[in-house]
């Protein structure tokens, strides 16, 4: 009930930003919703799942140039974005059909690499994605004013959409076979889980709304060059935020979009030049000294062995 | 004779490493199997062909009369055989009380949230653990945690229950409540297959009993003929005593 | 003749590769930590012979002691500091740790140095000599060689030393090496250190090949991680063959697709070996 009211609440002050703010509060909320999404979709599979995923930048990317080229073949902005979203999935699963036999490093590096392979495929493929000169989109011809507005509402919907996914994800069977996949993989195909159909459904929802993010971004920036969507960071700064908030939880992620926001906007307008040096800072300490996040700092369980993330969902799940 | 369960000539390699030769196996609806042999003898790698951890090399694992060497684990899982682990393998972060609804959820006769819970609930008494429902499963004495195992079995429901070495590390007085327990459940008509190393408890609780020795199957009878076999006595004390006892075997 | 000399080119980069590759794959297979920082550690090592060379007059190859020394103090400070408090967690965990010391690190690197790229030119090069046709740039030639010479130092130390015997025992089962007296806090310090040390190392004897800038230190990451699961992990001749056979097949890659492609080669190459085989062409068994 406190959680609801504290969502309802969290929704309310975002929805006022639009009547409160100038265009700079509505890029702030424009990100904050894309970061939600990126952060909630990894949760899915590195939270829940307990797989070290780095794939989020291959799935931002991928979606950004689907949106953007649909867009430029004359596919409505919306269609595009949902074309996005599907094409991010279905890389995802049959990604993941692929690498989800992996375990532990393995696995976090060759999700890592994917994105480093279409980065080079979407550098070298001149002819479709115009190479590393990168590619413009068409001009939305409305005012800058009702443009950030769209934007805005369009990213915090998307944002509100993963929040639900998250939610019913984390309050289904598929949340809780996720939870002991995570925890003893062995053991959950002993009682009758089906792991490698779970790990992939985890991995394919956690690429759905990232596609769509990456199309929205195309639309919102303009103009899209490879190394920008496909940035390696697109893929750390997820996790960093959902360990910050809690990771395996379904707020969690969201509370540490927020704050890492707030943070990184702090660092880009007064030290641009260490702004990577900042998260690198953060990390540090994060792990030394939030290693089970703000969430779990607030619930203030015991740590359990080897920092293994904590688990909400299953108390939720009853 | 109707079996429920039956490995036919089934044999397992690694390498240059046979782990199982040529093993026959028949269980009986409602018996109680006894599984025993020296350390090393294939013992788990049995139960591991039969959960469709390894596939065996060559032969067939019949369940119920379906071939079902070849499936996966988890379907393996939900026809209907449980498995408890030598060493424990509990979900250690969940409660005592998710463990045991994991199987109750996505076993034989899968479920909702709610009637798992009351499932679980229900394995947990029987089990003796109901007071422990809501500690972390890591939080449990070895003891507990056996008994965990137990539970996470029944509250599948299972029709066959491979138990391996459930009393392995526990003291005598917890030994004397599982093989209690252990009874009750075999009382409900699951089928059981015991694997382990204390003599005790396989003579008081199995109908029938069978040897593995470096991967084959060198005896197989009641408690009695087992206790008399020459083969068997060699297995686990060696030759020269074994032909001491067996000179007078022919005699008796 | 032409692919003969390709072959060549190969073997000459695939050394380097192997220098770079075999201290990354110490780290993982001991530590079990993917140490990101390791191509930043390379980076370095550029600009101690870079700068060794502008202010100092030292040959780049001589700078190798300097820049061994160097990179092995502060990558000994930074594990003792710092990774050993999360040896054991999650991958995730050194993952992410790692990765944030390498942000922190690489862009100190960039505040000292700048981005620009810049290149050691020797005022007497050795030039090239033709042998049987082939060419063979002499500073290449001896840049391989140093690294293989390098790689394999490390093997001896690792077979024969006490502090190397001390590592593999570590590597193999820690806590039976801790109850025979071995200090396996240090052991670990000791062994990132000499990962480091080789990637310091390594730094050196590329200065004279690629040009220096701390952007690019992923390279050398991704490379030293195509290596290590190519050769498969954990074991010093995994790496050098690893290394090597990188080299040539980037080699064969660059001559018949274009050079701009060569990472492509080598990450599309990965990916597969992970999907099909991840135990590495020389089909042992690596650690997770």
């Amino acid at each position: 009930m406190k959680r609801i009211a504290l969502t309802a609440a969290g929704i309310a002050v975002l929805a006022a930003l639009p009547v409160l703010g100038d265009n700079y509060l509505l890029r702030l909320g424009t990100m904050f919703g894309m970061y939600a999404v990126l952060a909630l979709s990894w949760n899915i599979i590195g939270g829940f799942a307990g797989y070290p995923s780095f794939a989020t930048a291959a799935f931002f990317g991928l979606g950004a140039y689907t949106g953007a080229l649909l867009q430029n073949a004359g596919v409505p902005m919306p269609l595009a974005w949902a074309a996005a979203c599907l094409a991010a999935a279905l890389f995802a699963a049959v990604l993941g059909i692929a690498i989800l036999h992996l375990k532990g490093h393995y696995f976090a590096i060759a999700s890592l690499v994917v994105g480093e392979v279409l980065l080079e495929i979407a550098t070298s493929w001149t002819d479709l994605t115009g190479g590393g000169t990168g590619l413009n989109l068409p001009i939305i011809r409305i005012s800058v004013d009702a443009q950030a507005r769209l934007f805005f509402w369009s990213m915090l919907t998307l944002g509100v959409l993963t929040l639900a996914l998250t939610w019913a994800v984390a309050s289904s069977r598929l949340g809780f076979g996720l939870q002991c996949i995570r925890q003893n993989e062995d053991a959950a195909a002993m009682v009758g889980i089906n792991t490698t159909l779970y790990k992939v459904i985890a991995f394919t929802l956690s690429a759905l709304f990232v596609g769509g993010a990456g199309a929205m971004y195309a639309s919102w920036v303009f103009y899209i060059e490879p190394p920008d969507v496909f940035h390696v960071l697109t893929s750390v700064k997820p996790i960093v935020m959902a360990l910050l908030g809690g990771a395996g939880t379904v707020f969690g992620p969201v509370l540490g979009a927020a704050v890492f926001l707030v943070t990184e906007e702090l660092v880009w307008r007064n030290f641009l030049d260490i702004h990577a040096a900042v998260l690198g800072l953060i990390i540090v300490v994060l792990i030394f000294f939030l290693p089970r996040g703000i969430l779990g700092l607030v619930r203030g369980r015991p740590a359990p062995p080897e920092g293994a993330a904590p688990l909400a969902m299953g108390r939720e799940a009853q | 004779m109707s079996k429920i369960l039956a490995l036919e000539r089934v044999s397992c390699r690694f390498g240059g490493l046979m782990a199982l030769s040529e093993v026959d196996l028949a269980v009986r609806p409602g018996e109680v199997l006894g599984l025993i042999g020296p350390n090393g003898a294939g013992k788990t790698t049995l139960v591991n062909v039969i959960t469709g951890v390894y596939r065996p090399s060559s032969g067939r694992v019949v369940f119920d009369g379906r071939r079902i060497d070849g499936l996966k684990t988890y379907q393996i899982a939900r026809l209907g055989i449980a498995r408890t682990y030598q060493i424990v393998q509990p979900f250690p972060d969940m409660t005592v009380l998710e463990n045991v609804m994991a199987p109750a959820v996505f076993g034989p006769h899968a479920c909702g949230m709610a009637e798992a819970r009351r499932k679980a609930l229900e394995a947990l008494e029987f089990v003796g653990l109901g007071a422990h429902a809501h500690m972390r499963a890591s939080e449990l004495t070895l003891a507990g945690r056996k008994r965990l195992e137990l539970a996470k079995g029944l509250a599948m429901d299972p029709k066959v229950l491979l138990l391996d070495e459930v009393n392995a590390g526990l003291n005598p007085a917890e030994i004397d409540v599982a093989l209690e327990l252990i009874r009750r459940i075999a009382e409900r008509g699951v089928t059981i297959i015991i694997i382990e190393h204390l003599m005790k408890v396989v003579m008081t609780l199995c109908h029938r009993i069978a040897v593995l020795h470096h991967g084959a199957k060198i005896a197989e009878g009641t408690a009695a003929e087992i206790g008399r076999d020459p083969r068997v006595i060699e297995a686990y004390l060696g030759h020269r005593y074994a032909r001491a006892q067996g000179a007078e075997v022919p005699r008796g | 003749m032409h692919y003969a000399q390709v072959f060549i080119n190969g073997l000459m980069l695939g050394g380097l590769y192997a220098c770079i590759a075999v201290g990354f794959s110490l780290v993982w297979g001991v530590l079990n930590v993917i140490n990101i920082l390791h191509g930043t550690f390379v980076v370095l090592g550029s600009y101690i012979a870079y700068f060794g060379y502008a202010h100092l007059g030292l040959h780049p190859f001589l700078s190798i002691p300097i820049s061994g020394a160097v990179l092995f103090v502060l990558a000994y400070l930074v594990q003792r500091g710092l990774i050993n408090r999360v040896i054991g967690a999650p991958v995730l965990t050194t993952l992410v740790l790692t990765f944030g010391l390498d942000l922190l690190l690489n862009n100190a690197a960039l505040l000292a140095f700048s981005a620009d790229y810049r290149t050691v030119q020797l005022a007497n090069p050795l030039g090239s000599k033709i042998v049987a046709g082939l060419v063979l740039p002499l500073e290449r030639v001896w840049a391989m060689l140093l690294a293989l010479g390098l790689t394999g130092l490390l093997y001896l130390v690792l077979v024969r030393s006490k502090m190397g015997r001390a590592i593999v025992a570590v590597r193999t089962d820690p806590e039976a090496a801790a109850l025979m007296g071995v200090n396996v806090r240090r052991t670990y310090a000791i062994t990132f250190g000499l990962g480091a040390l080789m990637a310091g190392a390594a730094g050196s004897l590329l200065s004279l090949i690629f040009p220096i800038s701390p952007l690019n230190s992923g390279e050398f990451l991704g490379l030293a991680f195509v290596a290590c699961v190519l050769g498969g992990l954990g074991t010093v001749p995994g790496a050098m063959i690893g290394g090597l056979a990188l080299g040539v097949i980037q080699s064969f890659a660059a001559s018949l697709i274009g050079a701009e492609h060569g990472l492509t080669v080598a990450f599309v190459l990965l990916v597969l070996l992970l999907i099909f085989r991840p135990t590495g062409i020389m089909g042992r068994k690596g650690f997770e």
